[in-house]
């Protein structure tokens, strides 16, 4: 390649870059305006930079956005999932690799099939479900943590299944065989021995499913409401703009708010991050 | 000693069996009282019902485990299968079998009082907003795959191609990704309203007044999104053809367009393939920008009747139970929907298939 042809296409990938980042550029620019500002000119820089100390100040005590408080609640739900499914998920997986009986092969046929099922056509009838079974047994299945916990254990269980599987079966079989000789329990050895093995899918999973439970609306808009208790910050930003229609300053830093989180996380694990997701969706 | 040990655990599995069937038998017993008993405050036991239930079932797995057995290994694969089967048979399996059996009753929500046939699918397939908003579906998958993935691949020859801190750029493209569609849905809702016409002198009406320039807008948006997310992918199609034999089709004198088209594309056939079936399945699915940006509007009028413009199946879907109520029908077009992925991913599924057999 020459000189020339190389310089322009660098030039071009600059120019892309800049396309591609500028709407959180101006997310920041008009953060540190006020809304009339906003209105005269999105587009240039703010007269008065501190004004984005107040406007982030008058977002997060907002009472219809909350910030410590959803931001609490999307932690929270996120990561209590990704611990219990990596284990959950863990734990069935290795039993269904190893076990080759009928049983064990249709329980794993049928998680697999149950990747194809869009979240639309069980969202309806779960709700209702889950409102019949707090009924029934009495544990609060519908605005609570423990409901969405439990939703999302369910849907994210299929995937991870899925991909550890497929890696339980290049685990050689002699490993388990000798600490079988050695007298080591089944629990141990999983514990022990495999759980740890599984630590590069183990990333790949978390990853995945740590994106999308972190930036999914759809699920928790309908099981918390969207001016429920709990709030995850997918909400908190729709209802927030919902009763902020069109002020845009305030709008603007709730959605840098939001995204600050992800944004932070990646630059400090880009590589994990996007090799994860890579990953994930070739398999 | 250890005789005294195995009883113990025994013994805590058998509290473990009467707490959970006596919670049961008192759930199932109380069953027509659900709701009075939860407006006059309940009694102790029937507040701590749930509670108990679960104690019961810790109880019965920790003396299922500990306690010595013949059968301690079918014991472990059950406890262990147990948790991720019992959360997936009742978010998704339960539901989804329920679900297709509501969409032939006239279901509210909350009950059903007949079994309707198939009233409820003639009845979508009868409404013209249904009919519409199949047809925006079918229109913003074709060209939202066919723009995406043009991006994406030439995104990921650029940066496959020498380039001086190309995993610089790829990290810069990949950042839309990251975020959820709801939230930049916002932002761009902004860009569109008010960026846009402010950059093209300030008299221009928002793109998203206009029903094709709406749609427009929602494809701009969604190859934002996902461009850099799949020009990663192709990215790894692409290094993984061997340098050697792109040098030897330039040592025999190919063009970079020949090399492209009879040497790297054949090549990664593969990742065409999954890249494709990747975004017509997000497309088809789009949710969290239409709601975000559009929320299915402007109005367009066809055949003298108001069609919400860009209304995709997922919106229509929601919009049809939540606002509308009307719960039967939403399931019915659920349903459809579920055939139309469902069929798209068997297709991927074979073409896999064929190609691991001809390989």
């Amino acid at each position: 390649m020459n000189r020339t042809k190389r310089n322009l296409l660098e030039f071009v990938a600059i120019l892309i870059m800049i396309l591609v980042l500028c709407p959180f550029l101006l997310i920041i620019i008009n953060s540190a305006k006020d809304s009339g500002s906003i209105t005269r000119n999105p587009i240039g820089m703010p007269e008065d930079w501190t004004l984005i100390i107040t406007n982030l100040k008058a977002v997060i005590n907002n009472p219809q956005f909350n910030y410590y408080n959803s931001f609490f609640s999307s932690i929270f739900i996120t990561v209590v999932t990704l611990i219990l499914n990596m284990y959950s998920s863990s734990m069935a997986a290795w039993i269904l690799a190893r076990n080759k009986t009928r049983w064990s092969n249709f329980i794993f046929m049928l998680f697999v099939a149950a990747m194809v099922i869009p979240f639309q056509v069980v969202m309806l009838p779960m709700i209702s479900t889950f409102r019949d079974i707090s009924d029934i047994v009495g544990l609060p299945f519908l605005n609570s943590y423990f409901g969405v916990i439990f939703a999302y254990l369910g849907f994210g269980g299929s995937m991870a299944i899925f991909i550890i599987h497929g890696f339980v079966k290049g685990i050689p079989l002699e490993l388990e065989e000798s600490a079988m000789i050695d007298g080591c329990t089944k629990e141990r050895m999983f514990f022990a021995i495999i759980f740890p093995m599984l630590r590069p899918v183990r990333v790949t999973i978390l990853i995945l499913n740590g994106m999308w439970i972190w930036n999914d609306f759809l699920l928790p808009s309908l099981m918390l409401g969207m001016n429920g208790k709990i709030k995850t910050l997918p909400i908190a930003v729709t209802s927030f703009v919902g009763s902020y229609v069109k002020q845009w300053d305030l709008i603007l830093s709730a959605a840098f708010l939001a995204m600050l989180p992800v944004i932070i996380l990646f630059i400090i694990a880009q590589k994990y991050i996007i090799s994860g997701m890579v990953e994930g969706s070739i398999k | 000693m250890e005789v005294k040990e195995n009883k113990t655990w025994s013994i805590v599995g058998l509290i473990g069996i009467i707490l959970t069937i006596g919670i049961l038998v008192y759930d199932v017993s109380i069953l027509s009282q659900v709701d009075a008993l939860e407006k006059s405050g309940g009694n102790i036991l029937f507040n701590y019902r749930g509670i108990i239930l679960v104690s019961g079932i810790v109880l019965i797995i920790l003396g299922a485990m500990k306690m010595p057995s013949h059968k301690h290994n079918s014991i472990v694969n059950t406890v262990f299968l147990l948790p991720v089967l019992m959360t997936f048979f009742i978010t998704v399996l339960l539901p989804f079998g329920i679900g297709i059996f509501y969409s032939f009753t006239d279901w509210n929500g909350l009950k059903f009082e007949e079994f309707v046939g198939l009233a409820n699918y003639l009845d979508i397939f009868g409404d013209a907003k249904f009919r519409y908003s199949f047809f925006i579906t079918f229109i913003f998958t074709l060209l939202n795959v066919v723009i995406v993935n043009a991006v994406a691949f030439a995104l990921a020859l650029m940066v496959t191609s020498n380039l001086r801190g190309a995993n610089f750029y790829k990290a810069a493209y990949f950042v839309p990704n990251l975020i959820g569609g709801i939230v930049l849905g916002y932002v761009w809702q902004f860009v569109f309203n008010r960026v846009i016409p402010q950059l093209l002198g300030g008299e221009v009406a928002s793109m998203l007044t206009n029903p094709n320039l709406a749609l427009a807008a929602i494809i701009i948006v969604s190859t934002w999104q996902y461009g850099g997310y799949i020009m990663m992918l192709y990215v790894t199609g692409l290094q993984s053809v061997p340098k050697s034999v792109l040098e030897a089709s330039s040592i025999d004198g190919a063009t970079y367009p020949q090399t492209l088209r009879f040497i790297t594309m054949p090549m990664i056939a593969n990742s065409f393939t999954v890249c494709l079936f990747l975004t017509i399945v997000n497309s088809f699915k789009q949710f969290d920008l239409n709601f975000a940006i559009t929320n299915g509007g402007p109005i367009r009028i066809v055949d003298k009747a108001a069609m919400y413009s860009t209304e995709f199946l997922a919106l229509n879907i929601y919009k049809t139970a939540i606002t509308e109520n009307n719960y039967s029908a939403a399931q019915a077009k659920a349903v459809i929907f579920f055939i139309i992925i469902a069929s798209v991913s068997l297709l991927q599924v074979s073409i896999n298939k064929r190609k691991e057999i001809e390989a």
